[in-house]
């Protein structure tokens, strides 16, 4: 708290040096994973710590993790996955958040305050009536599966109504002279200015799915179909903790893609995650 | 609208000319906002609304997947739930999940907050440090976790060997393994608390430290619990609720980690729907769950949307 006079040194190493510390502490899952995933099975299985292997194993592991598993395939699917749910919510939950904004509508408030509703309805509540909507629709097991159920997001209306409440009127009424459609106001004047919070709604939305496993879990038989997390569980579980060389490797290949994302642009994952994800 | 017109004779004309562009105006916005919202509006309806309905429905049914034939059964699904054993534990050992990991994840949150604030540098990288585990797959990464956690090989176990503990069988141990469930939780939550908690520190006025320097708050302590504690307030209450909604929903750990065992010692809510909906498919039992864990996180939800409401201004 002491931004104005400036800090003695000594208590600003020890702010780094604790700080340094905790960081360790956190990174410590990240660090053995990686540093196992260089190892070969006879270093993995040693009652010492062993952080560098002697002899380095990285070939073998990441060619074995691929040859064990079609991790690939796994993370094809986590990119398919994610991004039909971000398209298909952008365009389900724009035009309702430019209508609930901007246009005068009876019924408005009431369509908004079930928006409100929704937003409580958390979605492991609904897994049963859903699996089994999908199990009549005989849709179990596939790409719709994973996807259906979080195209409608009404947090995703709600922060694109509240954005467009800033957009200034005369902005719409000018398009509305230049003779624009409706529907072309909200595609081509409405969807350029939201861009910044569209951003921070994909970011947010794309590392939820990328990361959700119970409803994977629930709908999917397929090997060809896991996504990800499902995917290394899998895995995980072919392989009981006897050959952790690969395994780690696999997992390690399974965060790669979000994380190195997130050091690449952390102050947007960072507003996208905890800032778009409570309001 | 011309009938009524009509009635006003002298001033008709003005006002037709006035009010029909208004009117045409008027309905053409309604009907171009019943099309742009109906999709939404539609998707509400079966995937969120109706499910809710329906689950609560199924929850007085002894539904089964596959079954010939359902019948209402009232309140029996509630009544088996209530007079089994599993079901009080599971509820006990997610009260106590949260009970452990709210509290620690708050602390370390706004400890790590206030200590990235005091001084200049690398702010932004230990931000991203301590997010990391936010945004990193659970899966993978309670896969790690397990193995450091191994009673034989484990980097934990052999860290405390070193300075000359006992091993432990963290995920076996009936009396450890919810505790240790509840760390990788802490691990997983507290950066996203820091970083609501840092937002929150950014936004308190200057003036009112020099206020309270003025006033004779010198140290660091003081100057917490005069200016920063009372202005973090709505911060932390909303934290707090953000995290037990959180943790009330722990289930990925438990799923790969434990099973619910040893002995049920883990087993939690969300664990015990999904076995009984999805393992055993007993639908009515599983959707009495369900309700049961609506019940809980729609309380805690609607106490933070009227929060949201009561404008926690410094989000």
């Amino acid at each position: 708290m002491s931004r104005a006079n400036p800090l003695p040194t000594a208590s600003a190493v020890a702010r780094h040096v604790v700080l340094l510390a905790l960081a360790a502490v956190v990174l410590l899952p990240f660090a053995w994973m990686i540093s196992t995933s260089l190892k070969p099975q006879s270093e993995v299985f040693l009652s010492e710590i062993r952080w560098w292997p002697d002899r380095l194993h990285v070939v073998e592991n990441y060619t074995a993790a691929f040859a064990k598993a079609p991790l690939l395939q796994f993370l094809l699917n986590g990119a398919i996955v994610t991004t039909s749910i971000f398209a298909l919510q952008v365009l389900i939950a724009l035009p309702a958040a430019y209508a609930l904004a901007k246009l005068r509508f009876y019924g408005r408030d009431t369509v908004f305050a079930l928006v409100l509703f929704c937003i409580l309805i958390p979605a492991q509540a609904i897994a049963v009536p859903l699996f089994l909507l999908f199990h009549q629709f005989g849709i179990l097991d596939t790409y719709a599966a994973l996807v259906l159920p979080f195209i409608i997001s009404v947090f995703g209306i709600f922060l694109m109504r509240q954005f467009f409440l800033s957009v200034p009127d005369d902005l719409v009424d000018a398009a509305r002279m230049d003779g624009i459609s409706e529907f072309g106001i909200v595609w081509r004047i409405m969807l350029p200015t939201a861009i910044p919070a569209i951003t921070a709604f994909g970011i947010f939305s794309v590392v939820a799915h990328w990361n959700d496993y119970f409803w994977p879990l629930i709908v999917l038989n397929s090997e060809s179909l896991f996504t990800p997390p499902l995917g290394v569980a899998t895995f995980r579980n072919s392989e009981a903790g006897t050959d952790y060389g690969p395994l780690m490797a696999a997992a390690t290949i399974i965060i790669a893609p979000l994380v190195i994302a997130f050091l690449f642009a952390q102050r947007r994952f960072i507003e996208g995650i905890a800032f778009t994800g409570l309001k | 609208m011309a009938d009524l017109a009509l009635q006003h004779g002298g001033t008709t004309v003005v006002r037709r000319a006035h009010r029909r562009p208004h009117d045409a105006r008027r309905a053409r916005e309604q009907w171009t906002a019943v099309v742009l919202s109906f999709p939404a509006l539609f998707l509400m309806f079966l995937l969120l609304i109706g499910p809710v309905a329906t689950v609560l429905i199924i929850s007085f049914t002894d539904y089964q997947l596959g079954a010939p034939s359902v019948g209402l059964v009232g309140l029996q699904n509630y009544q088996d739930l209530f007079s089994d054993r599993v079901f009080w534990k599971s509820l006990g050992n997610t009260l106590r999940y949260v009970a452990i990991v709210v509290p620690a994840s708050v602390a370390f949150g706004l400890a790590v907050a206030l200590l990235i604030e005091s001084g200049e540098g690398l702010k932004s990288f230990y931000r991203a440090v301590f997010f990391v585990p936010v945004m990193a797959t659970l899966i993978a990464m309670a896969i790690s976790w397990e193995y450091m956690l191994h009673p034989q090989f484990g980097l934990i176990n052999l860290l405390l060997k070193q300075i000359g503990l006992a091993p432990q069988s963290w995920l076996t141990d009936p009396h450890l393994v919810l505790p240790t469930l509840a760390a990788i939780g802490i691990w997983q939550l507290f950066g996203f608390n820091m970083v609501l908690f840092l937002a929150g520190l950014v936004s308190i006025p200057r003036h009112l430290y020099d206020a309270a320097a003025l006033d004779g708050a010198q140290s660091a302590w003081s100057r917490f619990w005069l200016v920063t504690w009372p202005m973090l307030g709505p911060v932390t209450m909303f934290v707090v609720l953000i995290s037990a909604v959180r943790s009330f929903q722990v289930f990925d750990t438990v799923h790969v980690l434990t099973k619910g065992g040893p002995n049920k010692a883990s087993e939690v809510l969300l664990y015990t729907m999904y076995s009984e909906g999805f393992e055993f498919f007993r639908s009515g039992q599983a959707a009495a769950v369900a309700v049961v864990f609506l019940a809980f996180v729609l309380t805690l939800t609607v106490i933070k949307a009227r929060l949201i409401e009561k404008r926690v201004h410094y989000l």
